[in-house]
């Protein structure tokens, strides 16, 4: 069995809890994921188009990495393949855990992925009914989660009910309660208006602080990536392949405000700007049919 | 106030439409322009009304109509919304089972009312297979559209979160299903409601069918419009029940 759909098992043995301790930070070495030679090729009608190729990214355990690049270099791609959703035309996926048992990941998805059936708890409990806890524990998990997430007043509202940033709380919160490996999440906030925007990265920040979560976080944001990861893989355009890596040297706990006047925050910027914006060109010259 | 007033407009014109039908009816059945014989005056309706009230025998054939159509209901959608879930969440069985659910879906209904009164018999079991056949293919397309209608993100929801089969099945097909299941059982209703007269006309003791059918044969011209009148009454409440079922059923869907 290859890693990938190794990573896509649960395991009957994960014991979610809403949030881990701060101290669990020390129990944390060596790489959490770990994503081997990783190439995935599309067959399409007008012959196999590469996403991605030879991909090599290893993340430590409550590590905050984030993945940038333009649009379609493969950075949803990647992200699929970690959480066992896709498989990898060649290379291998790992990702290892602490409680002895099959890897967990969740994932936040981008745009509208909450059921709109259940309630705002029914959906955070969802992962945890999947593994099989019990009825009552699922629900005091969910609604402690929705209280972290500023939603305990809408806890039997339908998604539809309320506005597009509750419903992206609710989605990290129902990714949070299977206490997950890795977080693994797709441009969460791509579809939020701007201060929204803001008020989810922060409250992720805190929620970060205290749970010490592996996060793997995919977006197209420069802002957004230096606000919140410890590092930051910068990729090319299609077929996407690392092209840089870089520390984010901010000290944590961080708020936004912390970050932006920061005096490195501009020069990391432009550092990164200055990498994806030939990308963004070859993406934009490959997609209208030329070859550099 | 404009709203108000609009509603009194909307509440007169939904009721002017029968009554002033109704009331042209017995106009012209009164001033014999049409023949009363045949064409009885509506008011003349009520006695008739009263009197097979009295002996019993317009509730008794209401309620083997009803039992027949229910039972026939759960014989017919069950089966068709477990199959159709199937066939929406697994492609080959759905390529395999289409082309013959669509085909036999075209059949006219009352066309295989002989066939299976040959596989079994004319008695009660019969009916029931006959409105289950009637409703179970209208209901299984519905159900396996709905299926496939499903935003395939709910399905790398549950698929991410480790769902099998079986969970897919209970907690992303049947829930995001049910809103055309429902589609499917509204438009199978009126189906059930045809074939079970249509046969009661012709294999059946009893049944509001079978009262309409008699009526007519000896002539008894106001019992057959009574009887018209109460199946019509029938359809109308059967539709009721189900969008009360259905608001029970898809509390998330208040609005759509």
């Amino acid at each position: 069995m290859d890693g990938a759909s190794a990573a896509a098992k649960i395991s009957p043995a994960a014991t979610p809890v809403s949030v881990r301790g701060a101290t669990t930070g020390q129990a944390h070495h060596g790489a959490r994921v770990k994503v081997s030679d990783v190439s995935r090729t599309f067959e399409t009608a007008s012959g196999p188009i590469d996403a991605i190729r030879e991909i090599d990214l290893s993340i430590n355990a409550g590590q905050f990495c984030v993945i940038v690049g333009p649009s379609g270099c493969g950075k949803t791609t990647l992200l699929r393949i970690v959480a066992g959703l896709d498989q990898a035309t060649t290379g291998s996926v790992s990702v290892s855990t602490l409680n002895g048992g099959v890897a967990t990941n969740a994932m936040v998805f981008q745009g509208q992925s909450l059921f709109p059936w259940l309630t705002l708890q029914q959906n955070v409990s969802y992962g945890l009914k999947i593994h099989g806890m019990s009825r009552s524990r699922r629900a005091s998990v969910a609604r402690e989660l929705l209280h972290t997430v500023g939603l305990s007043r809408f806890a039997s509202a339908y998604p539809r009910q309320v506005s597009e940033g509750m419903r992206q709380r609710t989605a990290i919160a129902r990714a949070l309660a299977v206490k997950p490996d890795v977080l693994l999440m797709d441009e969460p906030f791509g579809s939020l208006d701007e201060q929204t925007r803001l008020i989810l990265q922060e409250e992720l920040l805190k929620i970060w602080d205290t749970s010490g979560q592996t996060v793997l976080f995919v977006t197209h944001s420069i802002d957004e990536a230096l606000v919140l990861g410890d590092r930051i893989v910068i990729m090319s355009a299609q077929p996407g392949r690392i092209k840089r890596e870089i520390f984010v040297p901010f000290p944590r706990p961080r708020t936004l405000t912390d970050v932006r006047s920061n005096p490195v925050f501009a020069p990391l910027f432009a550092e990164i700007w200055g990498v994806l914006r030939e990308e963004v060109g070859t993406g934009r010259l490959n997609q209208a049919g030329f070859s550099p | 106030m404009t709203i108000q007033r609009r509603r009194i407009i909307e509440l007169a014109l939904t009721f002017a439409a029968p009554v002033v039908l109704l009331a042209i009816w017995e106009t012209l059945a009164r001033t014999e322009t049409i023949d009363p014989r045949f064409w009885p005056a509506p008011s003349s309706l009520i006695d008739t009304t009263a009197e097979i009230i009295r002996d019993g025998s317009l509730f008794r054939n209401v309620r083997v109509s009803l039992g027949r159509i229910l039972a026939g209901f759960l014989l017919g959608a069950i089966p068709a919304i477990g199959l159709g879930l199937t066939m929406g969440l697994f492609w080959p069985i759905r390529v395999f089972l289409m082309p013959l659910a669509a085909a036999i879906y075209a059949v006219p209904k009352l066309a295989i009312v002989p066939l299976v009164l040959i596989a079994f018999g004319t008695g009660e079991v019969a009916k029931y297979v006959i409105v289950a056949l009637s409703i179970f293919f209208l209901v299984l397309l519905n159900t396996v559209a709905g299926v496939i209608a499903i935003e395939s993100s709910f399905r790398d929801v549950a698929r991410s979160f480790g769902a099998g089969p079986l969970s897919m099945f209970w907690t992303v097909a049947l829930p995001g299903a049910l809103p055309s299941i429902f589609t499917g059982l509204r438009l199978g209703m009126g189906f059930a409601l045809v074939v079970i007269v249509g046969t009661e006309f012709i294999a059946a003791r009893d049944g509001i069918g079978r009262f309409i059918w008699d009526s007519y044969q000896i002539l008894a011209i106001k019992k057959m419009f009574v009887g018209l009148i109460v199946t019509g009454l029938m359809g109308w409440l059967l539709t009721l029940a189900l969008d009360l079922i259905e608001r029970l059923a898809i509390p998330w869907n208040h609005g759509h």
